[in-house]
């Protein structure tokens, strides 16, 4: 019923970073890939939004729309994204270069190809400081030491002349980290940043970014597929399914009460230490839809366990539209309110309850 | 290093030693006799044993190697029995009875005009084939892209002959637009130099380029797509820059690798190019020697050449650690 139609209106915004209806279409051979499909969304300055979703649901590129880097030679991107008041989608290349690595920075899931194989962590760090600041070398090998120093890597003035190849996966994403934040951004994009790592490495990480976020004012767009993460250190989370939003709104709200059927199959897939040997995951069953020939109602309708709920073709033809079902939390569903709150809190009830079965199982 | 670099050295040296064998063994097997060649009309079957003699080819093929072995690094003597020998100092590549020179010095006075062809032609077709090849690689499937890629596919298959024939023929004698090649030094008369030059280099440059900008291009394809170039962009580093020190500084190890094989190939003489533009080099040496069967020559020339490709070859490996920090010379 309230659409977020009224939020759309008007050209310019006094958020943060608000993006509207943002899409971003890549023509192929096999046909026009649908990446990102009209999303909105968000951000508050300091504060950290989720973008959660399996692979191929958008969010990278999502991510990298937003830093400017998908080129309007190879694809098509519509929509607005506003940037402390400027909207980066109707930028030119120069300015947006301005902006990259100053306002706003990006890092990535695997730091050993994400940084040049042939240049010196010095060099490499050294770039990023005087691409926006007019500083000597020696200045800026100065900043890059402090500057790793802070991301906890330890003697930074002896580590700083070795190559990527020369440190563990955990250093160098530290060093992604580093050479990202180097120019105080506003705004840090991290795609995937613990993916490619050791778990404990992970936490290690993530918990670097939090401290950084917290003394840097840096909001933060976190792209994963880890729940676990986002529940650790969102705020908000949007969840993307083929291209398009499917859920968003604050973390606690979302998945404490999730109401599209995908967000709900991606919570009770999610493995779990407590339970018991042998037990199965839940996964959600099919594959994610191609995003060339995309399902002509919803979606996620043909994964969708509880789509007969809905009377007739609705789920199959008609595409559902993104709907606020209480305060900032959005679903794009045909399930009336009730019955997706109905079904969250049963499928929510049966994870628990395997949980506290294999709690008991060893008696 | 130092170890690694000695190792490579003592086997330059062998493989020199093995090419230079293989040549010896193909001459002895050649019908020609250089013997019944150091004879004018009046021969007697008497005067080319004499000669046979004089020369040392009446040895065993394996006594003359050795001795041509050893006059590599301890020089040798010719025609010590007789009133005026000649005295061939290490290390000494051997000397053409047909000529009356030392080879050394052949070599060395044909090696101007070689070593000019090559550097200038060396230039431009890197420059050409580098450049073009990123034009192309940045419009990827664009006209542009398949019109260069169309183009390096005909200069790839034009041999070098060809070109330089029509060159020659349009510019200089139908056109008139160069004066006929005559080489000279550079620092005896640059203008002249140049004019002779010019249509030399551009005839190797055109064949050569065509290879470079296809392999520019692939290189430049396979790295722009790479992590680390996305990353350069993320941090705001102007696209010139990425593509001049992110993406093709990535892809260089095959090109440096090709255009150092390349340069010693031709400093070993450009025949055919050398050939068509009457250019006093190793080229032209190497093709009259072979007619002359002036072995001696024929050696020192194949073993000079084989030197600057076995050097180019050591240089390339040291080259790369330089170029990638991840290779360790073992």
């Amino acid at each position: 019923m309230t659409l977020i139609d009224g939020a759309l209106q008007g050209t310019s915004s006094d958020s943060f970073l608000e993006v509207r209806d943002l899409l971003v279409h890549f023509p192929t051979e096999d046909g026009l890939v649908h990446a990102v499909d009209r999303v909105s969304f968000s951000l508050e300055p300091g504060k950290t939004i989720a973008i959660v979703g399996e692979s191929g649901s958008g969010k990278s590129v999502t991510a990298q729309a937003l830093m400017g880097l998908i080129t309007r030679r190879t694809a098509t991107v519509e929509g607005q994204v506003f940037f402390e008041g400027h909207d980066i989608v109707s930028m030119d290349d120069e300015e947006l270069r301005r902006l990259r690595g100053k306002k706003m920075a990006m890092i990535f899931q695997d730091p050993l190809s994400s940084l040049h194989p042939f240049y010196s962590i010095a060099r490499q760090l050294v770039e990023a400081v005087r691409v926006h600041q007019k500083v000597s070398k020696s200045e800026a090998r100065d900043q890059a030491i402090a500057m790793l120093h802070k991301v906890g890597i330890p003697s930074p003035e002896r580590r700083i002349d070795d190559y990527p190849h020369q440190l563990s996966g955990g250093m160098r994403q530290r060093v992604m980290i580093a050479m990202a934040l180097i120019n105080s951004p506003d705004l840090l994009i991290a795609d995937e940043p613990t993916t490619a790592l050791d778990v404990t490495v992970q936490a290690q990480i993530l918990e670097l970014l939090t401290s950084l976020q917290e003394e840097f004012q840096t909001a933060i767009i976190l792209i994963t597929h880890d729940l676990g993460v986002v529940a650790e250190v969102a705020d908000d989370v949007l969840v993307m399914y083929g291209g398009r939003a499917v859920e968003y709104g604050p973390v606690d709200e979302v998945f404490h009460s999730p109401e599209m059927p995908y967000t709900l199959g991606l919570l009770a897939s999610v493995p779990r230490i407590d339970r018991e040997l042998g037990e199965r995951l839940d996964p959600i069953p099919g594959n994610p839809p191609s995003l060339i020939t995309l399902p002509k109602g919803c979606v996620f309708f043909p994964r969708c366990t509880y789509s007969h709920e809905v009377d007739g073709q609705t789920c199959a033809t008609v595409r559902p539209e993104l709907e606020s079902t209480s305060a900032g939390h959005l679903v794009r569903c045909h399930l009336p309110a009730d019955v997706r709150r109905a079904n969250a809190v049963a499928k929510l009830a049966l994870i628990a309850a395997s949980h506290t079965k294999s709690g008991d199982a060893p008696s | 290093m130092a170890v690694y670099l000695f190792k490579r050295l003592i086997r330059v040296v062998v493989l020199l030693l093995l090419i230079s064998l293989v040549v010896f063994m193909l001459f002895s097997v050649l019908p020609t006799d250089p013997a019944r060649l150091t004879c004018g009309k009046a021969c007697t079957p008497a005067i080319i044993e004499a000669n046979r003699h004089r020369l040392g080819l009446d040895m065993p093929y394996i006594q003359q190697y050795w001795l041509f072995v050893r006059g590599l690094f301890v020089g040798r003597t010719y025609f010590a029995e007789s009133p005026s020998p000649i005295e061939c100092g290490a290390p000494c590549l051997g000397y053409s009875f047909k000529r009356g020179e030392e080879v050394s010095t052949l070599i060395k006075e044909n090696f101007p005009p070689t070593f000019w062809l090559a550097i200038g032609a060396f230039i431009l077709w890197m420059v050409i084939g580098v450049f073009t090849g990123i034009y192309a690689a940045l419009r990827r499937s664009k006209w542009q892209d398949k019109a260069v890629s169309g183009i390096a596919l005909v200069g790839y298959a034009l041999p070098t002959f060809f070109v330089g024939l029509v060159f020659l023929f349009f510019i200089v004698l139908k056109w008139g637009l160069l004066p006929y090649p005559s080489y000279v030094s550079p620092f005896v008369n640059l203008t002249q130099f140049l004019q002779t030059m010019i249509l030399p280099w551009i005839t190797l440059a055109i064949v050569s380029a065509a290879f470079y900008v296809r392999l520019t291009r692939t290189q430049m394809l396979e790295t722009l797509g790479s992590d680390f170039i996305r990353t350069a962009r993320a941090k705001g580093v102007k696209e010139r820059v990425v593509l001049m020190r992110h993406a093709l500084r990535a892809g260089l190890t095959p090109i440096v690798t090709a255009a150092g094989l390349d340069l010693a190939g031709l400093l070993g003489g450009a025949i055919i190019t050398e050939a068509v533009f009457t250019l006093p080099g190793l080229g032209s040496l190497a093709i009259s020697s072979v007619n002359d069967a002036d072995l001696p020559v024929v050696v020192g020339i194949t073993l000079v050449a084989a030197f600057f490709i076995v050097m180019a070859n050591l240089i390339v490996d040291l080259l790369y650690p330089v170029i990638d920090p991840r290779v360790r010379l073992t």
